[in-house]
């Protein structure tokens, strides 16, 4: 009766032709869908196995093998899909919470792509990326409302009266999100950090700690403070340059995090302070946290900690009531207002939760960046926004619509190799990246990882430029917020609301 | 496109609007006939100390309405329509009228010097009446000065208010090519706010974050023009922040990172926190504009210099334009000092004190701007 009633989800095709049996694919294959069969001397696959990872497809030294997505169907039906019977067929047999890894993959509307740019004809010309200089530097942190000046000497020189509170600089508006080392491996973080340090900007450890090795990037890190508080201590918050409180993630709002023991090796259990083997349980809420004034005495805390030398940052899921918890954390003394779509990814998330809770990151960015301007403390912490962010166009009109920058996560680990196989929370990552497997994690090399990041990021800021260009802008402040060059098709007159954005057709 | 110029009496003697009108003729193939506009400071020597309205009305009952506010908020000194000459060429103009008004005294509870306390006033009283939807418009508000402007050919225009009857000790102009908003009376420049005016050629790629940044103070755009917001962004600044107009300028069109860089720390770290704090502030796309007050007029330039400007002086003139030819068309003295500002560098004449000169601003750090903070 076991697994007959689920179909496999993929066919593995082998060409048996051009098969040499030489057994690569039964190497790279960490969920052992290859085997030899010694007796018949040839290559076997088990589908049922196969996760569409499509390691074996991309190393196969003969290009035999093809993975698609297996055509055999249940009785056609619109409502009680395959995805719904599958479900059911797995819960019945194991009596199991769903998990998936990575960001929801329903078909929920997607914002950005009904989005469309604005650029320049005639009367204000486009500019040249070419031949002006065209600037994507963001600062990010608390400003003044307003600049103090003082005179010096004779000629009564203007000088800047007051120091202001402490910034990221970064050179392009385009950060690498929370991955925690657990969730993903050494190589993996070893390679973001560089990557942030030679693009100029910043990769966050997450909650799993800050290996002492990575030190030499801290002037690119940020480092978080989760609900488990796993491997904060003095040192970890004051190499930083800046400390993230996670409250929650776009991908599983209002729940917390596990990383199995078997993933806790001798260097993450250095790293995240628990012992060897052990369980690492992020509860849900952080449970010195049950208010806004309780987060502003751990943002307090922090400060007085770190010596009001950085920037504190607090991450919250994009949930329905977004704007009015932002308004709260930036009023409880918040640096930087982290909000994660619910697109984001994850690396272990209840399938349920990862695609029905939570709201697109596009709506919550607007909500929150409009209640911010109306209460007239826009100023006092910035945004990033975060969950979803595939390309280029998204961060430009991430940033329109009033995100001073983005997070990118999914995105830096498809460039480093990931195809998006959902099985991240199985440790058998056949691409290196989430996995805590020796074996596995040498698949990744950091020097190669490192320069693909950065060329990843090289190429979003050359296009975010051109698209700036285009619009006759030469500077990213002049694009944040300014959702004038923005228009909406295919959306409601609520949602146009909602977006602050006009539909296509209408001019200024 | 579009035509400005500006023309200052370093010594404060009033000149004949035919002047500025001859000025601005010369950059009449800058227009196409859908706007001019003048700005004239010192031409109210009966009145100088009430504040004039200038407003346009669209109907008698926009007009009667608008009056009872400013009774309710005004000691009305005097008022009467606008003289003009009606023409064939000016079609259906709106009914323009003008207004002496005293402030009462202002309740002590509001902060400020007593100038501030009436400037913050007078805004809330523009903006009151722009916001209204009642047909109201006001064109200019400021003391002892105008802005007579409307949907003509400058020359047209400069005969429809019978400009050569006034006498200024500064002019700004402007002729118009308009492109986002129709040609509209309220939507020619100058614009004005209190004693601020403004001419201006350009369209910003940023109006839209201008914009919600004016608005979030209180800001109404009644015009939804980038030139409106440029006006109200130099308001915010200097009367809201008090910041000199040099600082302001640089908020406006800093310098880009890479000057700003290999600056001396101090000033490294005052122009950082200038485009931090005033990023919201910046100005992008391509921009020349003439900004008149009451001590003098700045002329200024866009980021990478996307618009035409000159400026230049004689023995008691300065001049700020468009294009040369308008300053050599009107220049009564031998020109000299003929310059063409850097992008983002601001020009700024003002009247002097004495007899001494004052040389005008032109470095960006503000360095020689000693002593003559507006
Ligand atoms: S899981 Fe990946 S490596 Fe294994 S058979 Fe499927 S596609 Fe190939
Ligand atoms: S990180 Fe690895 S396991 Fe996770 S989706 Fe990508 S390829 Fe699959």
């Amino acid at each position: 009766m076991r697994h007959k009633q689920n179909l496999v989800e993929f066919k593995i095709i082998r060409d048996r032709e051009r098969c040499i049996q030489c057994e690569v694919c039964a190497r790279q294959c960490a969920f052992e869908a290859h085997i030899f069969d010694a007796d018949a001397r040839e290559m076997e696959s088990v589908d049922a196995l196969c996760a569409g990872c499509q390691r074996c497809v991309s190393l196969c030294p003969t290009r035999a093998l093809t993975v698609i997505k297996n055509p055999q169907e249940f009785r056609p039906d619109s409502y009680w899909t395959k995805n719904v019977l599958q479900g059911i067929y797995k819960q019945a047999d194991t009596g199991g919470v769903l998990l998936s890894g990575m960001g929801t993959d329903k078909i929920y509307k997607s914002y950005w792509d009904r989005i469309l740019l604005d650029a320049s004809q005639v009367t204000n010309p486009s500019i040249d990326p070419l031949r002006e200089p065209m600037e994507l530097r963001t600062y990010l942190g608390a400003k003044p409302e307003k600049i103090e000046l003082r005179s010096v000497g004779k000629t009564r020189k203007p000088r800047l009266a007051v120091k202001l509170a402490p910034q990221l600089r970064l050179e392009t508006p385009i950060m690498f999100s929370a991955m925690s080392y657990g969730a993903i491996s050494y190589n993996t973080i070893t390679a973001l950090a560089r990557a942030a340090a030679k693009s100029g900007t910043f990769w966050n450890t997450g909650e799993g700690g800050f290996p002492k090795a990575l030190y030499e990037y801290a002037p690119h890190t940020i480092v978080q403070v989760a609900s488990g508080r796993f491997g904060v201590h003095s040192g970890y918050l004051n190499a930083a340059s800046a400390v993230e409180i996670k409250i929650g993630q776009g991908a599983k709002p209002g729940i917390g995090g596990h990383l199995p023991g078997e993933k806790v090796s001798r260097l993450i259990s250095e790293t995240r302070m628990i012992p060897e083997g052990s369980d690492a349980i992020s509860p849900a809420p952080h449970h010195d946290i049950y208010s806004i004034e309780d987060l502003a005495q751990l943002i307090g805390a922090l400060k007085e900690a770190t010596r009001y030398e950085k920037p504190i940052s607090v991450k919250i899921a994009a949930v329905h009531n977004a704007a009015a918890i932002a308004s709260g954390i930036v009023r409880a003394g918040a640096d930087i207002v982290a909000i994660d779509g619910f697109r984001g990814g994850t690396g272990a998330a209840p399938t349920r939760i990862r695609d029905n809770v939570g709201i697109p990151i596009e709506l919550a960015l607007a909500s929150v960046d409009e209640r911010l301007r109306k209460e007239g403390i826009r100023h006092r912490a910035s945004i990033v926004a975060g969950g979803g962010i595939r390309n280029s166009a998204d961060v430009v009109k991430a940033i329109a619509l009033g995100a001073d920058a983005v997070y990118i996560a999914t995105s830096a680990l498809v460039a480093v190799g990931c195809h998006m196989c959902q099985k991240c929370y199985t440790g058998k990552c056949n691409w290196g990246i989430a996995t805590q497997n020796d074996y596995l994690v040498k698949r990744l090399n950091p020097d190669i990882a490192s320069e693909r990041l950065s060329n990843l990021l090289k190429a979003w800021s050359r296009e975010i430029k051109e698209m700036l260009g285009g619009m006759g802008i030469d500077a990213i402040e002049s694009l944040r917020g300014n959702r004038l060059r923005l228009r909406a098709v295919d959306m409601t007159d609520t949602e146009m609301t909602i977006l602050g954005i006009k539909p296509a057709g209408e001019s200024l | 496109m579009c035509g400005i110029i500006g023309i200052i009496n370093l010594d404060r003697r009033r000149f004949s609007g035919e002047l500025i009108a001859k000025g601005l003729s010369h950059l009449k193939d800058r227009g196409n006939g859908l706007g001019s506009g003048y700005a004239g400071y010192g031409i109210y020597p009966d009145n100088p100390d009430d504040w004039c309205f200038h407003i346009f009305f669209t109907s008698e009952d926009a007009r009667l309405k608008t009056e009872q506010r400013l009774d309710a908020a005004f000691k009305v000194t005097k008022k009467e329509p606008l003289p003009v000459k009606p023409m064939t060429s000016v079609k259906r103009p709106p009914l323009i009228w003008r207004y002496f008004l005293k402030i009462p005294a202002i309740r002590p509870t509001s902060t400020g010097s007593a100038e501030e306390r009436e400037k913050k006033y007078i805004f809330a009283l523009v903006m009151e009446i722009n916001s209204s939807g009642e047909g109201a418009f006001v064109a200019s508000s400021g003391k002892n000065m105008g802005i007579f402007k409307g949907v003509g050919f400058p020359d047209e225009m400069a005969e429809f208010y019978r400009l050569d009857e006034y006498r200024a000790t500064a002019w700004t102009a402007h002729n118009r090519f308009p492109t986002n908003t129709p040609g509209w009376w309220g939507g020619a420049h100058p614009f004005g706010l209190a004693e601020l005016s403004l001419v201006h050629n350009g369209e910003i790629s940023s109006f839209g974050i201008n914009k919600r940044y004016l608005e979030s103070f209180g800001y109404h755009l009644a015009l939804q023009t980038d030139s409106e917001a440029i006006l109200y962004l130099f308001d915010f600044l200097t009367r809201i922040h008090r910041l000199p107009l040099e600082i302001a300028a640089v908020a406006l069109t800093p310098p880009h990172w890479e000057i700003i860089d290999c600056l001396p720390p101090d000033e490294k770290k005052l122009y950082t926190a200038l485009r931090m704090i005033y990023a919201s502030c910046l100005i992008n796309g391509p921009s020349a504009l003439v900004l008149g007050f009451d001590s003098g007029m700045m002329g200024l330039n866009d980021r990478i210099k996307l618009r035409p400007l000159v400026a230049a002086e004689s023995k008691s003139f300065a001049y700020i334009s468009s294009e040369e030819s308008g300053i050599v068309a009107v220049a009564r003295e031998k020109l000299k000092k003929i310059r063409h500002p850097a992008a983002g560098e601001p020009v700024i004449f003002k009247y002097r004190p004495t007899k001494n000169q004052i040389k005008p601003v032109t470095n960006r750090d503000g360095s020689k701007t000693g002593g003559h903070q507006s």
